[in-house]
């Protein structure tokens, strides 16, 4: 059903920490790995040793230069749907094959009933729908629903494959519906943020900006260094030095 | 947006054809129009045969084009629900309206409250495919207040364009059709340049540092995620020089609306059949004027999407 | 107090999994517990040269899954992005299915399969032949691979000096700078402690190289909210989240640290007490000019190095932990002039031609921001100084109550060792290092196991005499200390075919790959018969100047026969080298072989404890293909190789399994430290245990040992360590680790080409050799640099490595070539637009060498006389399983076309390797450039073009959809 539940018990969702994130693409091909032989299998690549090369991935990491007057940044920026409150994509679906989950908030697609209008990736605007030329569906990111409930998994395994993975910790998972959840607490503490807000899907993911920009960033209140005292400049100071 | 064939050429001939379909159901069952059978089933033909085959054109749209019956189940939260259940419904109405006024010649009574009927379901049916594109919040040029007039007025004025075509082939000439025919392509006209106009100059608030979340500055695109166009660039990415749109603009100007006035006002002083061959070439400049205004309408639409990859 | 920190890098509580993992009741028939796996195997990752702990989860036979393994020490449950892309290559369709002779001509590809038993039979002939002749007339060389313990032995066994691995063209400026300097070195041999520094100096790391543990650590900085500072032209990976990005000019890290070295020592913020107890600083250095023995240290007649002792007014044992050394003055003893280490060096960097000032505008960097940075180092250093109260004792048998730390550390990599200054930058940075006291101290730069050792470490390299059907006296490779152990003739013509440990690089401490086909090809020094090769692209990407290598390969003399007479090369992919090659011999992939990561190689230690750990086949391959080190000991045991046979001639090893467990080097010592002893309770040394693999697997595919508290810093002079460390087999005694500030072995060098000693340079050597081996680092402009006009070659020209990609490996893996395909060169905005460039130009890249075409990309985070570009992006047609139309061949470049494999001829007309004069590193990022727009109609596509090669027999036409994990999918609903 296309209709949004009122209320989800839950708000699943991933925080991103752009000041951590190397663009290692970690996250990328895990996710790709994953969920290639996962919910929605297969996430079909398209002329994979040629020229034209289009495959299916439900997470990108972008790059970009962000210049201000306090200097430049590069910012390597990770792209997956961020399963909003109020998505359109799923509200735009003709048939009920997008829905949002009323008990976690995962927004998912039922392959079966996907006729591949596309529409749902117009109504997203952060380009969070694949679709698969092949099977002629539109797929997703699932925040790995077949993961973080995974009975066959180890418990401490029950995270998303992007989460699991990447090597800077740069990546974080939980309920942000609850503030005493650590993801919120951390998006408190670091001034997360929603992407195009005002566009009002609320996105439940949420970006921990560079710290740069956040006047964060590490400082050495070190003083300017002065010469040592004038008596036989710096090797009379290693004799003073040395004999006391 | 990318310009699909499919979808330019499934809005443009649903809007005639639900335009002519409109028409039809409301002069037809109030007899403003005479029942005539051949002309009663050309026209109705002609309208509900563009329409059907503009759905017939959007399902090669779709990835799995055997499911698309599943597309009528969501009327309560989708405009393309929407759009499939009053597409459909509208045959009801135009059918029983076709059997009274065509084949039956009737008028007035239950065949009028069937076109009246056809009449508001290709209304509401040309307001839902407006709602499809107007709703959309990532693509700044469609989600405008300009969007759903302009189906409305596009509609009608193919519509009225086709229908006054048909009367004045079928010697049944209507100065009132003719006159609206006329109206309509210049309301065209004009909502088509005070849309332009408002396009041009928006100011859209989604921009890189929104969709980045890195406040202020600017925020340049420097590698995309992968070296070669996706799908996400295939579709929303497509790009349109300035020079180009500006040069379709014309075309379009000139094919949908320009040339059509002087056609129609030509029309006014012409005998018949050269007042019938002017207003049949009015449609088809027309039409192919339309064609190119829908492609540009895909074409300019900037989609949110296009940000995270600099463009 | 340490503890044992929570299982896995990510377990931050933000990244656990929900308090209640139940699956809620949606009711929309998402199945949230499919099954995964019907096995898990734990191996070792090989997509890059980290060698992560993976756990590859087995579906119906097929590869499903691959993770990191929690457990594991270098990347604790973590994964990079090639390492989860593993199925992509393991299924790759470049792989080779059986042995291949060549048929058509070399270079064309043309060859018909054969068997195993044809091709071993065609090698061994081969090289029997060779052995009983001249066994030099072998060169080996091997990759990237980690068995050189095994593949060093061999050549050794076999008689040939002419091996070595990629690390002449990789790494040896790092490894001789550290090992030579402080017994250890940076790459990853050794990390910061991530877990308290507070002050992260990077330079011109390769992202590639310890990605996984560097990037844990940064994640972890970043966390604790300590200052990274990165030094790097290009403002991309890790520097892109660095608090500070200097944006240096390539080579010139050297005149930057120098810099930060005199602010420091004019401000008296050097740590004298850490030198003092640690370094040579306070040793004697004879200052005789003219002396046979000027530069050399006043020794004792035990040979013991000589301190002055400020309060005796005497002579001392440097070591005497008693004594209360000078570091500056002169003096005279035994009738020497002599002077301490540390006044030379104060006599050095505080000469003003080192102030920020001087070295600000070359370096590219404001004067105010070095000096800066000095002060932030001084104060983190000094004002920051950290405790552990651990209790430890050094190795005069000092308690310490505390381990005290000053919190600053620095890494470095491929921007310092590409250079041919680079051996001196490094010797440099650790110069600085050393006179902050961070070294192997808490906060600091720490040391892995087996290292610290002395500085240099022994053994010598061995090679000096080669005679028919007779083993080295060692191994090939090891680390000379002065010209008597040079591999060198008494006309001074090298003994090596890649001239290593000769006056053109007397300190190759990892040989010279990169200058074997050259010298093979013009017979310099000598002719050879087989070019034996594994896993090394060296007709393309792992080769500078690659049209001419090319050219050499397929080269023939006068009679017809090709100059380089034999070439055996093995590899598991279709690269661009394996047409190039007489015989193939094609190897497995890495989930179908059997490796062991060892200590006497490359382990996966930690700093708080050495580890080791080892691949096993997980999947049964579905070709003819054998594990080239299983091959390489057949091979041996059909030679007759000694250590390959039994005393009846049998083989000694069944396989690369049977030698991992049952060869050992040393008695006790083998390639593998845990689980050693008959029962399996010993560790480092101990007999074979036949169980030995299995306790591996067992254990997840490796072997850990953690440290006792009090052995974790100052490995160098720890007692309880340095016990622990002879006790492993690390070092031969439990002596103190001395930081050589001052590298006598270098002095020795220059004493040569003044005419002192037995092993003389040749006369025209003797002025290169007087320049570089200075025992003091110093700075000289890059080789090439220092010759070609700077007007017209205006820009510095790099590569860096896409941390998605692992050398040229990446393309034919179907999802990462997805992430990178086409490589632009970047280039600076400013730059461009005093060019005339605008963003997607395609240009001219032109060289000193040559000529390359390629597209440019406007950025802003570089250093604006530097361009750059992806390595290894750009493939030549019909190699690596890609289509004809794919952009590597079409879009992508190869810098490596217009990097000189050779200097500009000097003044007498000689041409050097263009490589590190002290080390023979190649230089890869000494190219300089200018780049020019290039006409309408060469837009679009590459230049210079090669043809296409053929395919070998049986190879598919790469597919034109990929659809893996459908059959997953397929089972699991069918099984509903």
């Amino acid at each position: 059903m296309t209709c949004l539940p009122a209320n989800t018990d839950k708000k699943l969702g991933l925080v991103i920490d752009l000041d951590t994130c190397v663009g290692c693409q970690a996250c990328v091909t895990a996710c790709k790995e994953w969920n290639t032989g996962g919910h929605m299998a297969p996430l079909t690549d398209i002329d994979p040793y040629g020229g034209h090369v289009d495959g299916v991935w439900f997470n990108r990491v972008h790059s970009y230069e962000h210049t201000t007057e306090m200097g430049g940044r590069t910012v390597n920026f990770p792209r997956s749907c961020l399963h909003c409150d109020t998505p359109a994509c799923v509200t735009v679906c003709p048939t009920g094959a997008s829905y949002k989950r009323a008990s976690d908030g995962i927004v998912l697609i039922d392959e079966d009933k996907c006729i591949g209008c596309k529409l749902c990736s117009w109504a997203c605007p952060y380009g969070a729908r694949e679709f698969d030329t092949d099977v002629g569906v539109m797929k997703k990111c699932t925040l790995c629903v077949d993961r973080i409930y995974n009975d066959n998994l180890a418990e401490e395994d029950r995270v998303p494959a992007c989460v699991a993975a990447c090597p800077t910790s740069a990546r974080h998972f939980g309920d942000l519906g609850d503030p005493h959840s650590a993801v919120s607490q951390l998006v408190m503490e670091r001034g997360g943020v929603d992407l195009m807000p005002e566009l009002g899907y609320h996105p439940t993911n949420k970006y921990l900006p560079p710290r740069a920009q956040t006047q964060r960033a590490a400082s050495v209140p070190a003083k300017a260094l002065e010469p040592v005292r004038a008596e036989g400049g710096f090797l009379g100071w290693v004799d003073r030095m040395l004999s006391n | 947006m990318h310009p699909a064939f499919s979808v330019v050429f499934f809005t443009t001939a649903t809007g005639a054809g639900y335009g002519l379909l409109a028409l039809l159901g409301v002069l037809g069952g109030f007899q403003v129009i005479a029942p005539d059978f051949w002309l009663g089933f050309v026209g109705l033909g002609l309208a509900l045969g563009l329409i059907a085959a503009g759905l017939l054109s959007s399902t090669g749209h779709l990835g799995r084009p055997e499911r698309a019956w599943r597309a009528f189940s969501q009327w309560r939260s989708s405009w393309l629900s929407r759009e499939g259940v009053a597409s459909v419904i509208t045959f009801i109405p135009a059918g029983l309206f076709g059997i009274g006024w065509v084949s039956l010649g009737h008028t007035g009574g239950w065949v009028a409250i069937a076109g009246f009927l056809a009449a508001c379901a290709a209304v509401v049916t040309v307001c839902t495919t407006g709602m499809i594109y107007a709703s959309l919040r990532p693509i700044a040029q469609w989600h405008s207040r300009y969007t759903l007039p302009g189906y409305l007025i596009f509609s009608a004025m193919t519509g009225s364009v086709l229908l006054n075509a048909l009367l004045q082939a079928f010697g049944a000439a209507s100065m009132a059709v003719l006159a609206f025919s006329l109206l309509t392509t210049l309301a065209g006209w004009g909502w088509k340049l005070a849309t332009w106009r408002y396009n041009d100059r928006l100011e859209i608030p989604t921009t890189a540092n929104t969709a980045t979340g890195l406040a202020g500055g600017t925020v340049r695109s420097l590698e995309w995620p992968h070296t070669e166009e996706n799908y996400l660039l295939k579709e929303m990415g497509f790009r349109i020089a300035r020079k180009h749109s500006a040069r379709l603009r014309q075309i379009t100007q000139l094919l949908a609306f320009a040339l059509p006035v002087l056609l129609l006002a030509a029309t006014f002083a012409l005998p018949w059949p050269f007042a019938a061959i002017f207003s049949v070439l009015a449609v088809m400049v027309q039409f192919a004027g339309m064609l190119v205004e829908r492609w540009l309408f895909f074409a300019e639409a900037k989609h949110t999407v296009t940000l995270y990859y600099g463009r | 107090m340490r503890h044992r920190p929570p299982r896995g890098a990510n377990s931050a509580p933000s990244q656990r999994p929900l308090a209640d993992t139940r699956a809620p009741d949606e009711g929309d028939g998402v199945d949230t517990s499919p099954g995964i796996s019907d096995s898990i195997a734990k191996t070792t990752c090989y997509m890059c040269a980290c060698r992560c702990g993976i756990d590859v989860h087995i579906k119906d036979g097929k590869v499903r899954y691959i993770n990191g393994n929690k457990d594991h020490p270098v990347n604790r449950g973590v994964i990079c992005g090639k390492g989860s892309s593993g199925i992509m290559q393991h299924y790759s369709p470049a792989r080779l299915k059986k042995p291949l002779l060549r048929s058509g001509p070399r270079g064309s590809g043309e060859f018909h399969e054969i068997e195993w038993e044809e091709a071993l039979s065609i090698a061994t002939e081969r090289l029997s032949a060779v052995r009983r002749t001249d066994p030099k007339k072998l060169a080996f060389f091997t990759g990237r691979d980690q068995s050189q313990s095994l593949t060093g032995w061999w050549a050794s066994q076999f008689g040939t000096p002419n091996f070595a691995a990629h690390g002449g063209f990789c790494s040896v400026n790092m490894a001789a700078g550290g090992l030579y300097s402080i017994g250890g070195s940076f790459w990853e041999f050794g990390e910061p402690d991530w877990d308290n520094t507070r002050y992260f100096m990077l330079f011109g790391v390769a992202e590639d190289h310890d990605s996984n543990p560097i990037k844990i650590g940064l994640g972890k900085l970043k966390a604790r909210g300590a200052k990274v500072v990165s030094i790097n032209p290009c403002r991309t990976g890790y520097n892109a989240i660095a608090d500070d990005w200097i944006g240096i000019r390539p080579g010139t890290d050297g005149l930057f640290v120098f810099a930060l070295i005199h602010e420091l020592l004019k401000a008296g913020r050097v740590d004298l007490d850490y030198l003092l107890r640690y370094t040579n600083a306070h040793v004697l250095v004879v200052q005789e000019p003219g002396a046979a023995d000027d530069g050399l240290f006043v020794r004792d007649g035990d040979g013991n190095p000589l301190a002055w002792d400020r309060v005796t007014k005497s002579a001392v044992k440097g070591a005497d932990p008693e004594a209360k050394p000078a570091l500056t003055g002169s003096f005279e003893v035994g009738g020497h002039r002599c002077t301490p280490v540390f006044q030379l060096i104060a006599d050095r960097y505080l000469d003003d031609s080192y102030a920020p000032d001087a070295v600000a505008e070359r370096c590219g960097i404001l004067a105010d921001t070095i000096r800066r940075i000095a002060a932030e180092l001084a104060h983190v250093a000094f004002e920051q100084t950290i405790e552990l109260p651990v209790a430890w004792t050094d190795w005069a048998g000092r308690r310490h109550d505390t381990i005290k730390g000053r919190p600053v550390s620095m890494h470095a990599m491929r921007g310092i060792s590409a250079h041919s200054n680079g051996f001196h930058t490094c010797r440099a940075i650790h110069l600085l290092q050393v006179l902050l006291g961070t070294v192997d101290v808490p906060g600091g730069f720490r040391f892995k196991p087996p290292y610290p050792r002395s500085a240099p470490p022994g053994p010598k390299p061995s090679g000096k005499t080669v005679k028919p059907m007779t083993p080295l006296d060692g191994m090939p490779l090891g680390f000379v200390c002065g010209p008597d152990d040079l591999l060198v003739d008494e006309d001074g013509t090298p003994l090596r075919i890649d001239k290593a440990y000769s006056w053109e690089a007397p300190l190759a401490a990892h040989g010279l790959m990169h200058t074997v086909i050259r010298n093979a090809w013009a017979g310099d020094p000598y002719p050879i018969d087989t070019l034996m090769m594994y896993m090394s692209n060296m007709a393309w990407n792992s080769s500078m100047n690659t049209v001419e290598t090319i050219a050499m390969l397929t080269d023939h003399d006068q009679e017809g026969r090709y100059k380089i007479p034999f070439i055996i090369y093995s590899d598991a992919y279709y690269s661009e080298t394996v047409p190039f090659a007489d015989l193939v011999l094609p190897d497995t992939t890495y989930l179908e072989r059997h490796d062991c990561i060892s200590l006497l190689d490359r382990p996966i230690s930690h700093a708080d404890g050495p580890g080791d750990a080892i691949r096993h086949p997980v999947v049964e391959p579905d070709r003819d293909v054998r594990p080239f080190q299983s091959v390489l000991i057949e091979l041996g045991a059909r030679l007759g190789l000694p250590g390959f046979v039994r005393d009846d001639g049998s083989a000694r090893y069944a396989d690369y399994a049977d030698y991992i467990v049952n060869h050992e080097r040393t008695p006790g010592i083998g390639p593998l430290a845990g689980w050693r002893g008959k029962d399996g309770t010993a560790i480092g040394k101990g007999e074979a245990n036949p169980d030995q693999l299995q306790r591996y697997i067992d254990n997840g595919g490796f072997w850990h040992h953690d440290f006792t508290e009090d052995q974790r810093y100052y490995k160098m002079a720890n007692r309880s360590y340095l016990d622990f460390a002879v006790q492993m087999g690390f070092i031969p005694k439990a002596e103190p680790i001395v930081f050589q500030l001052y590298s006598e072995p270098l002095q020795r060098f220059r004493l040569a080409a003044r005419g002192h000693g037995s092993v003389l340079p040749p006369k025209g050597e003797r002025q290169r050799i007087e320049t570089y081996m200075d025992p003091l680092p110093f700075w000289y402009m890059p080789c090439e640099e220092a010759v070609v006009d700077l007007q017209k070659y205006p820009l510095h020209a790099l590569t860096q490595r896409p941390m998605h990609m692992y050398h040229s490996w990446g393309s034919q893996n179907a999802w990462l070539r997805q992430i990178t395909s086409q490589n632009r060169l970047f280039v600076h905005h400013l730059t461009a637009a005093g060019l005339g460039l605008a963003d997607d130009d395609w240009v001219w890249i032109e060289s000193i060498n040559g000529r390359v075409k390629g597209q440019i990309k406007l950025v802003d985070g570089v250093n604006e006389s530097t361009v750059w570009t992806w390595n290894a992006i750009g493939k030549r047609r019909g190699s690596w399983g890609l289509k004809d139309d794919a952009a590597e061949s079409n879009r992508g470049f190869l810098l490596n076309h217009i990097i000189g494999d050779q200097t500009s001829a000097d003044a007498q007309g000689k041409r050097y390797s263009n490589s590190d004069p002290v080390t023979g590193q190649a230089a890869w990022f000494d190219l300089r450039v200018r780049i020019v727009k290039c006409a309408g109609e060469e837009a679009g596509f590459t230049e210079p073009q090669f043809e296409r090669f053929h395919q070998p027999p049986h190879f598919q036409p790469s597919p034109d959809r990929l659809s893996f994990g459908a059959e997953f999918r397929r089972a699991r609903e069918a099984a509903e």
